[in-house]
């Protein structure tokens, strides 16, 4: 179970949050094309290493934020809030 | 013209070391404490550091989140203080919502009040991790919780109404296991 | 009264003046306080304690520990108190224990299964796969049953687990695991500096009063600690998963050494440790000799031995036949014999022998045989005779065999660190060539190996063999194992390398090798040495299997912990659940919550009192708890542009005080929740959600407002607890409640279809809604929840005079169905959109964005033959159609048939007195008229396509 850094509470841990697939993944504007949507909707990496991804701090702060984590190693390398990189 | 009706909240029983406190009121105020303090300043009664209460009289702030705080306080002055609250905050977008029955509170107290709560919820209770004072929203077991630290042995737990019954008979069966119930050590 | 097993004196575990008395298979034995059931057995001259998994051969106490593989009992106190499958070696002697040997038919001395052993010619590795693919059908209908029937050890309790199971978090600075000498020093440092630390070792604590020997220095320390506050010592307590950021699970046994479970403590208990430093202090494991015969009871690891006679006072035999490779095994040597034990012979695989602990029995005069090797055991049930012989100069073995009879064979081929929890935490091992052994290498996690878990052995324990030992060409005498507990003999390591098997992953699994509950605790690195040799590779190439949780079996009770019977998940009630159930309402869960289903009247059923509570709603009025409905609160100068990009709906239009049935898609454009919305003021709305709907609804709207819109100013609140919701519905309804209504002015003109005010009623704050969800008059009384029990009764009393009813969700799903109203989840399923439920009339096509839009356009999403909802009607009006049926254009179809929709809700109708269906049907609203057809268990029924709404299709019966 791991132990999340909540940009907003501090070390947390995992039974608070829920994970929120990965970040970065901007919605397009309505007049996109069809492959972007789809991109958007379905389209995931599925990274061996570092991954930028969303943590919710559901039974927290209830913020929405990034975090960095090693997928082949649990480490979570860096957190930061959403919309910042 | 009908009775008036009375509040009737949940009656989960007691226990040795944890009860059930009288109705209160309640407001989720949520707000950019930065936009807050600037039009309100220390009129407003919120808690400004991150998983902390701030207690003003009767009411209490409870910071749950970078723009959400939860007001407590007795019920008769409630309405009075949601108005003031928002009436200091006039012109300052922001959000109060009245939750006074959506929740009701559980008080656990007494030596073995940490071994209770950590029974249920996975936060470290070391009062260097949690000092008085500390709330925050957590789990405990399969409820969320607010969690909030009123004293070294004192904690406060606010819980959803028709999960009190589930959090009652939690505590209700772990105590069974403390000193003084028959049970042996606590933890 | 010792026995001749018991030694003179000695054995630091036990009391000789509390004799205990316990069964094993239904003798009574004598044993005392302080014994384990594997030392008592022992002391009672019981060597044959079980059979074998796969040849039920006999087996005995080959360990003193939790790695001994053969030792596995059942232990029962009563029905319901029956544990299967624990160790002997690890349970505790009580008064009155009760004991039973596992996987022997009809007894322990003569078990029928022992015909595997001989025919286990017949019975290679992956026999199973080889001989019962044929014929292929016959697996699951013959074979799979009697395989499944034969195999498994114990057999589970019957009855439900009368005990209780605790759980705690803990936090800590250091945990250290395994209170030996090595933990015993890192804890006292650790603590010592102030930090919290928790010190668990599996065993349980040392008596207090101990023999004056080397073991006087720990017992201080465990002293020290046990006063220090700062320091937890759990004893009793294995250490079994090590999970990421230094999460450590603990369990804890309270109450299985007690002659009787206590009434107020938990067997166990589930510690989740979560410690800043890990110290792993888990000790080494002796290992076994791969020889033939090694299994027979009487063969035991020579360090189990010492443990026996030091800890317990037991001589594990009177004639002992000792073979090693490793020196400890001499201190055995030594201490036996000045215990009175004969020393028959002292052999050694070496060829030479120099250390301290063998010059040590060479001065008390024991001859050691170096150089020699065993060609096997001899005996039956028990082992009678060792045969030694001599390994030549170039390692063949060719000279003669010397048998030397014996009753107790002590075998050494060194120690293999327990480096498991280190291996769980994905740190990495290494190979030390000098030790050969696997030693903890660089850590994944904060954490620390001290003593002989390091592979810091000691002075003294030189030496060490691998994998199966020299004997003569030709073929064995008998089987050679390797892993006790899952019965693979080296003969099975050849077996999987000559066929094919190179990864040492798929050899542990085509022989099970390291499979069984012990987790190879024994037998991994003999069986990684004979892959090895057979690979002709050298073993860190080869590589270890990994290491998996638990790192000993665990109970269901104790990870179940407290979440059994009430409490096993929470049980939401309303604020009227005592109302219904004094009334012998019967409830329905949904989601979390217990929802009243229907209202018997005596010597109703189900099917009666649904037909009366819908036909006294329409007739004259029925009240409803709505309670569940999710409800959030959407505040703020943003409300209404938060809301149109949310929902399809153009809620710009939308007056303060009035309504609109809101419908939420995701962005792949199909329907994910819909509900009611008011707008309460021009900068709030009060939404409804579905009731199972509802966490899930609050959390997309938070990440879409938190993620993609965080300029939006506007919050949300969750308050489907903050009301009770009463809902009044049928032509009385006005008249039910507008004596209990303050402030707010109920005429159809003020107060019209889909509109909301706030007033009081019976007193209290509350907002009423004018809607309806049963195609009659209605509305929705919203009252602070802990005032919703007393309003509910107000509205029960005063809705006498109009002959109200309660109704429950049963006829609140008939009478919406009668009206063509859609239950999200039940008449869609992630696949419907908008239009396909008939809803495109709610969406706000000239809004620039919503949730979905995008999708929408999607060719696949307008395609006219997607599946549309209409409303089917039966040919025999009796006939109710079965929800989730199929639905096919002709008649008399054989499967595979082509199928064009499904039934998605489907009641009796005692208002229209017939059954009456929605469905989800190919270019459904093309077909209005058409006979289409639905195979039924037996037969088929034909119905035709109506529009879904079939009562009151013009709606006037909303305006009252
Ligand atoms: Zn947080």
């Amino acid at each position: 179970m791991l132990l999340i850094p909540c940009p907003y509470c501090g070390v947390r841990p995992e039974l608070e949050f829920s994970y929120g697939g990965q970040a970065h993944i901007a919605r397009p504007q309505t007049s996109a094309s069809a492959e972007e949507w789809a991109a958007f909707q379905y389209e995931r990496v599925n990274t061996r290493g570092p991954h930028a991804e969303r943590w919710r701090h559901t039974h927290g702060c209830g913020r929405f934020f990034n975090v960095v984590r090693d997928t082949t190693t649990d480490q979570i390398l860096r957190s930061y809030r959403s919309g910042e990189r | 013209m009908a009775e008036i009706a009375l509040r009737r909240p949940p009656s989960p029983g007691a226990g040795s070391y944890w009860r059930p406190l009288p109705p209160c009121a309640r407001y989720a105020l949520r707000v950019n404490l930065v936009d807050a303090a600037a039009a309100a300043g220390s009129a407003l009664p919120v808690a400004t550091a991150a998983c902390r209460a701030s207690v003003q009289g009767d009411w209490a702030a409870l910071w749950l989140g970078p723009d959400e705080q939860l007001l407590i306080g007795p019920e008769p002055a409630g309405a009075a203080f949601a108005d003031a609250v928002a009436s200091a905050l006039q012109g300052v977008s922001h959000s109060v919502v009245d939750v006074s029955h959506r929740q009701g509170a559980i008080e656990i107290t007494g030596p073995h009040a940490a071994a209770l709560v950590n029974a249920g919820c996975p936060l470290d209770l070391d009062l260097a991790a949690t000092p008085a004072g500390f709330c925050s929203r957590t789990v405990f077991a399969k409820a969320e919780i607010v969690l909030w630290r009123r004293g070294n042995e004192h904690f406060h737990l606010e819980i959803w109404r028709s999960f009190m019954p589930y959090l009652a008979a939690f505590l209700s069966e772990v105590e069974r296991e403390l000193p003084g119930q028959g049970g042996s050590r606590g933890a | 009264m010792s026995g001749p097993w018991r030694s003179a004196s000695g054995g630091s575990s036990i009391d000789r003046s509390r004799p205990v008395r316990f069964e094993f298979d239904g003798r009574p034995y004598q044993g005392f306080a302080g014994d384990t059931l594997a030392s008592a057995l022992l002391a009672n001259g019981v060597h044959l304690v079980g059979r074998s998994f796969k040849y039920h051969r006999p087996r005995g106490i080959m360990a003193a520990g939790p790695e001994d593989p053969n030792a596995l009992v059942t232990v029962r106190r009563d029905a319901a108190r029956y544990t299967p499958n624990l160790n002997a070696a690890q349970v505790e002697l009580y008064e009155g224990l009760m004991a039973e040997s596992q996987n022997r038919w009809p007894s322990l001395h003569f078990d029928v299964g022992r015909i595997n052993d001989y025919l286990s010619r017949f019975l290679p590795s992956g026999f199973y796969y080889k001989t019962f693919m044929w014929p292929r059908k016959a697996w699951h209908g013959f074979y799979e049953p009697r395989i499944r029937a034969a195999a498994g050890l114990g057999r589970a309790p019957s009855e439900p687990d009368p005990d209780t199971y605790g759980q705690r978090f803990a936090h800590c600075e250091v945990l250290v695991i395994g209170a030996g000498p090595a933990g015993l020093t890192e804890a006292l440092a650790a603590a010592r500096t102030g930090v919290r630390v928790i010190v668990c070792d599996e065993q349980a604590p040392p008596p207090r009063t101990s023999p004056a020997d080397s073991a006087g220095e720990w017992h201080d320390i465990r002293a020290q600690l046990a006063v220090m506050p700062n320091v937890t010592v759990l004893a009793r307590t294995t250490a079994f998963g090590y999970m990421p950021h230094n999460m450590v699970a603990l369990t804890e046994r309270l109450t299985d050494h007690l002659s009787a479970p206590l009434k107020h403590v938990p067997r166990e208990r589930l510690w989740q440790v979560r410690a800043r430093e890990v110290v792993l202090a888990t000790g080494a494991i002796e290992r076994p000799l791969v020889f033939p015969g090694n299994d027979l009871p009487g063969v035991m690891l020579a360090g189990a031995a010492r443990t026996y006679l030091g800890r317990y006072g037991v001589l594990p035999g009177a004639r002992v036949a000792i073979l090693t490779a490793n020196d400890e095994a001499y201190r055995a040597a030594v201490e036996l014999r000045a215990a009175g034990v004969e020393v028959v012979a002292l052999a050694d695989l070496r060829p030479q022998v120099m250390g301290r602990l063998p010059e040590a029995a060479r001065q008390a005069g024991m001859t050691i045989r170096t150089g020699t090797t065993t060609v096997g055991t001899r005996g039956d049930q028990h082992v009678t005779a060792l045969g030694l012989c001599a390994i030549g100069a170039d390692g063949t073995v060719s000279g003669a065999v010397d048998w030397i009879g014996c009753d107790t064979v002590l075998m050494s081929g060194g120690f293999t660190p327990s480096v498991h929890l280190f291996s769980q935490s994905r740190g990495k091992l290494t190979w030390d060539a000098s030790l050969q052994v696997f030693v903890p290498g660089a850590a994944a996690e904060n954490c620390r190996c001290v003593g002989a878990c390091a592979g810091e052995m000691g002075a003294d324990s030189g030496g060490s063999w691998l994998g199966a030992l020299p004997r003569p060409e030709g073929p064995a005498t008998g089987k050679s194992f390797v892993d006790w507990q899952n019965d693979v003999t080296a003969a099975d390591l050849d077996l999987a390398v000559r066929e094919g098997f190179r990864s040492i992953e798929h050899i542990k699994r085509y022989t099970t090798t390291g499979m069984a509950t012990d987790q190879g605790k024994t037998s991994n690195l003999n069986a990684l040495a004979i892959a090895a040799q057979r690979l002709r590779r050298a073993i860190p190439e080869v590589g270890l299997t990994t290491f998996r949780m638990p790192y000993l079996p665990v109970g269901f009770g104790g990870l179940a912990g407290y979440a059994r019977g009430e409490l096993f998940a929470p049980v939401r009630k309303t604020p009227m659940y005592d109302w219904a159930a004094e009334r012998g309402a019967v409830f329905e869960p949904v989601s979390l919550w217990q929802r009243a289903r229907y209202f018997p009247q005596p010597g109703e059923d189900m099917h009666q009192a649904v037909a009366r509570e819908c036909c006294n709603v329409r007739r004259a009025c029925g009240m409803f708890d709505a309670s569940t409905l999710g409800k959030i609160e959407v505040v703020g100068p943003d409300a209404v542009e938060f809301m149109n990009r949310m929902y399809v709906n153009n809620w710009s239009t939308l007056a303060v005080g009035r309504c609109r049935y809101g419908i939420l898609l995701r962005d792949d454009g199909f329907v994910y929740d819909d509900g009611v919305v008011a707008r309460t003021a021009a900068d709030r709305f009060h939404v409804t959600t579905t009731t199972g709907g509802a966490p899930r609804v609050l959390a997309m709207m938070e990440d879409y407002l938190q993620t993609e819109w965080p300029d939006l100013k506007v919050w949300l609140t969750s308050t489907t607890e903050q009301w009770a919701v009463i809902a009044v519905q049928g032509p009385k309804a006005r008249a039910v409640i507008e004596l209990l209504v303050e402030d707010v002015d109920l005429a159809n003109a003020a107060l019209p279809h889909m509109s909301v005010a706030r007033g009081r009623v019976c007193g209290v704050p509350a907002l009423v809604f004018r809607v309806s969800f049963t195609g009659e008059l209605g509305y929705e009384i919203n009252v602070p929840a802990d005032y919703g029990a007393d309003v509910w009764r107000a509205v029960w009393q005063a809705g006498q005079a109009h002959g109200i009813c309660a109704y429950g969700t049963e006829a609140m799903h008939v009478l919406r169905a009668e009206k063509g109203y859609v239950i999200v989840g039940q008449d869609t399923d992630g696949t419907v959109t908008a239009d396909d439920a008939g809803l495109s009339w709610a969406v706000g096509k000239s809004k620039p964005d919503f949730l979905g839009l995008a999708s929408l356009r999607r060719a696949a999403l307008v395609d006219p033959n997607r599946k549309q909802l209409v409303g089917l009607l039966t040919s025999d009006p009796n006939v109710v159609l079965e929800e989730g049926s199929q639905i096919t254009a002709t008649a008399s179809l054989r499967p595979p048939m082509k199928v064009i929709g499904h039934v998605t809700s489907s009641y009796y109708s005692a208002v229209l007195g017939r059954s009456i269906a929605l469905a989800l049907v190919s270019a459904g609203r093309s077909r209005m008229g058409q006979t289409l057809y639905v195979p039924t268990r037996t037969g088929e029924s034909s119905v035709t396509v109506t529009n879904p709404v079939s009562y009151d299709p013009k709606g006037e019966r909303l305006n009252g």
